[in-house]
């Protein structure tokens, strides 16, 4: 039954092929979804509940899309990728953007041929080591066995680190995060070494987690941020100035709380009110409605809204800002004017 | 004096055995204890299943079923004395995911949007055991219940998928018409003739006409059930999907393959063995990556392709390379006779392969059979590679609940568990199954 009509399909598709050059925006509007890929899984960023309801802090990117293009947050179809179909999925259309906590690198951007429309999330690899190691600099592990998932920019940044300060280490490679905390804890390696935030999600689901400490150095740089493809501009455009909506709102001082009320009537600031539609015609310069931005920030909050709920100081995950901080006080989260 | 008898005359009436000999104590003196040697290896093995289950069991038996967060977990087993980092098992995971861990995403009525679908899948679980019996039992159940077997093929992923009903009938309708094209086509020319044109009528049909017949039906009586989309598949519901389909479809496959490896026919033969040795000689997860990957790239642009179509194709084919070559050994194990003793009753190709060849490779193939079921019904959780979310895929996603993360053997075990009950039964059957028809020659 689905092959035929498949088939059907493909016999059309084969035909149309060269007719289905429209912009991304318009196959979005006009499916009525957004095809958003996330990963099968990762602690904050992404995960689904009992109900099969996805949540995190990627997840409330595609919302905010959604909710921009289509004026419904949960108008989104989560597409689950692995750090090996993720790519492919966005550069065959099988999904429209990618909110998967990818590191934004030169060779995915020029090579890959892929639009990181901006950073969500600045990480860096870090170090995590028993207390009893009494360890406190990296640069005191020598001769110490690392776990380290194998195939990842990790591997290479932690063999450029050692490499760098001259001292040696044994690897033990693993597969996946689960795996690495089995082995730590069960003392296969001395140090785990991943992302920071990953770092901080393990510790967390210790039984002790005040007996193993997060080294302070941090030797690689891992902006993580959503992603289009090349050659849609329109819809880069979309994506990465959702994203700037949410950074804005944290800025200027719009949550979901007060959202309503600002967005009713033009107030006393002129970008807030730009950037909530009461005043210029933003939303329609990007082909959407005034109340795009609106919309966005509803669908689950700004970006300092979006971070407390899910990897924030009160969630168990506990990342405190940091670099992720906003501009005006001291972080990297930065966005360009509403104008 | 020759009444002397030294040689007693009556029965002694029978005694019982020594206590020692039968009973409880009399099987484990001959099993286990019956030398210094094998009592030092009874001594041994039982010390080691002690000090298994003494790990075991104190972490499996934990109070934390309803529990709601590995901290929540964590609390209870403090409470009950227990700490450090194997204190005891954290079952609340199970108790809140199990139906994930079954359905995936599959309906279940929260989202308010659609009912609670997930009698579909249980329906037709339920079915395809009904719809086997026939086939499995073929002695006990009414043989009028082979036709429910033959319209299960399009009922089965229809429940699952949804939608209008008139799809899988124009499917059943091209068997129909490739049916009657052959038999018309056989009595007016050769039967080769007749069943390529069958095969072509067929393809004729599924390919362009049954789109417009199912849509026209549709317009006129639409007919269905809510359909479901692929994305929303996950769990044990996938993994059966995916090893039903591909079990069934791989065997008939694999018997045409076989016997088109040993043809005398040059193309025929030539294009199954480079199928077959293709097949065989790339990895399945390879060809897992070809159909989420590569084919998307090669599709044109927007073509959606169903995922889990692609991997039901392509876990058939590499089932059905395997199958062919098991069945080939049973083919091979055959008595040249066999053949010669078909050939002389007059019977042509396929009425010897039908009556005598088949029965009997088949016969012989039962273990092999098996055990090629069980392993393409394992190799499905291959596909959380690709993220589509089988049961290995979802505890993936349930770690990264911030609630669960760092749980472990818990989800682990229950997959395990599950699996095992599955690929346990099926290789009890084929037990049962070669006892019933007496492979063995004797």
């Amino acid at each position: 039954m689905k092959k035929t009509v498949f088939l059907g399909a493909l016999t059309v598709a084969g035909l149309a092929a060269g007719a289905a050059a429209a912009g991304t925006i318009d196959d979005v509007k006009a499916r009525g979804k957004l095809n958003c890929g996330v990963t099968t899984g990762l602690v904050g960023f992404a995960a689904p509940d009992a109900n099969g309801e996805w949540s995190g802090f990627d997840v409330a990117v595609c919302r905010a899309v959604a909710a921009a293009v289509l004026g419904d947050a949960t108008a989104v179809e989560f597409v689950p990728t692995t750090g090996k179909t993720r790519f492919t999925a966005l550069a065959s259309g099988e999904i429209d953007m990618l909110a998967r906590n990818t590191t934004w690198t030169f060779s995915r951007d020029v090579d890959l041929k892929f639009t990181f429309v901006g950073v969500n999330y600045y990480d860096g690899q870090g170090f995590m080591v028993p207390k009893e190691l009494g360890v406190s600099s990296a640069k005191e592990l020598d001769g110490s066995t690392v776990c380290i998932q194998t195939g990842t920019t990790t591997e290479l940044n932690l063999a450029d680190f050692f490499r760098a300060n001259n001292i040696s280490y044994e690897p033990v490679p693993i597969e996946t995060n689960a795996e690495a905390q089995q082995q730590y804890l069960a003392g296969a390696c001395d140090v785990y070494t991943t992302d920071a935030s990953g770092l901080a999600a393990t510790r967390a689901t210790f039984e002790a987690p005040a007996d193993h400490i997060l080294l302070p150095e941090i030797v690689s740089k891992e902006p993580l941020g959503p992603l289009v493809r090349h050659g849609d501009d329109e819809w880069g455009d979309v994506v990465r100035w959702t994203l700037n909506a949410l950074i804005t709102a944290e800025e200027l001082g719009v949550t979901s709380a007060n959202i309503g009320e600002m967005s009713a009537a033009a107030g006393n600031n002129p970008e807030i009110n730009r950037l909530l539609g009461t005043e210029g015609n933003l939303g329609e310069m990007l082909g959407l409605s005034a109340d795009w931005a609106k919309n966005a920030i509803a669908a689950s909050g700004n970006y300092g809204e979006v971070f407390e709920k899910n990897i924030g100081e009160a969630t168990p995950i506990g990342l405190a800002r940091g670099l992720n901080a906003q501009w005006t006080e001291g972080g990297l989260i930065y966005s360009p004017p509403f104008r | 004096m020759s009444n002397i008898a030294f040689v007693r005359t009556e029965m002694l009436p029978e005694q019982a055995p020594p206590a020692s000999a039968v009973g409880l104590i009399g099987w484990v003196r001959a099993n286990l204890f019956s030398g210094w040697f094998n009592t030092l290896i009874t001594l041994a093995t039982l010390y080691v299943i002690y000090a298994i289950l003494a790990a075991i069991l104190p972490w499996a038996f934990s109070p934390t079923v309803g529990a709601g967060s590995l901290a929540e977990c964590r609390e209870i087993l403090a409470e009950s004395g227990k700490t450090g980092h194997f204190a005891g098992a954290c079952w609340g995971v199970i108790t809140e995911r199990w139906q994930q861990l079954m359905f995936g995403f599959y309906p279940n009525g929260s989202d308010g949007v659609s009912a609670d679908l997930r009698w579909r899948p249980v329906l037709a679980f339920v079915l395809l055991a009904v719809a086997l019996a026939p086939v499995l039992f073929a002695d006990k159940v009414p043989s009028k219940m082979i036709w429910f077997t033959a319209a299960f093929p399009f009922l089965y992923p229809w429940l699952h998928w949804g939608g209008s009903i008139w799809g899988p009938i124009s499917a059943l309708l091209g068997f129909v018409i490739g049916w009657f094209v052959f038999k018309t086509a056989e009595k007016v020319s050769s039967s080769l003739i007749g069943m390529i044109s069958g095969v072509v009528a067929a393809l004729v049909w599924w390919l362009t006409l049954s789109g417009f017949f199912s849509n026209a039906l549709n317009s006129i009586l639409p007919v269905g059930i809510e359909p479901v989309q692929s994305r929303l598949f996950g769990g044990f519901m996938l993994s059966v999907l995916i090893g039903v389909i591909a079990i069934a479809c791989s065997l008939p496959l694999g018997i045409v393959l076989a016997l088109g490896r040993q043809s005398d026919l040059l193309i025929v033969k030539a294009i199954c063995v480079g199928f077959i040795e293709f097949i065989r000689g790339v990895p399945l997860i390879t060809l897992l990556f070809v159909a989420s990957t590569l084919l998307n790239i090669f599709l044109p642009p927007g073509t959606q392709f169903d995922i889990i179509l692609r991997v039901l194709i392509m876990v058939t084919l590499f089932a059905a390379a395997y199958m062919a070559e098991v069945i080939r050994g049973g083919l091979a194990a055959l008595p040249k006779g066999q053949y010669e003793g078909a050939d002389s009753l007059g019977l042509d190709y396929w009425q010897a392969q039908r009556l005598i060849i088949m029965p009997q490779a088949l016969k012989i193939s039962i273990p092999g059979i098996v055990s090629t079921f069980i392993g393409v019904f394992k190799d499905t959780v291959l596909v959380s590679v690709i993220g589509l979310l089988d049961p290995l895929g979802l505890s993936n996603g349930i770690r990264a609940d911030a609630n669960w993360n760092g749980i472990v053997w818990e989800i682990y075990g229950f997959i395990a568990l599950m699996f095992f009950v599955f690929c346990f039964s099926m290789s009890r059957y084929s037990m049962y199954l070669e006892r019933k028809l007496q492979t063995g020659h004797r």
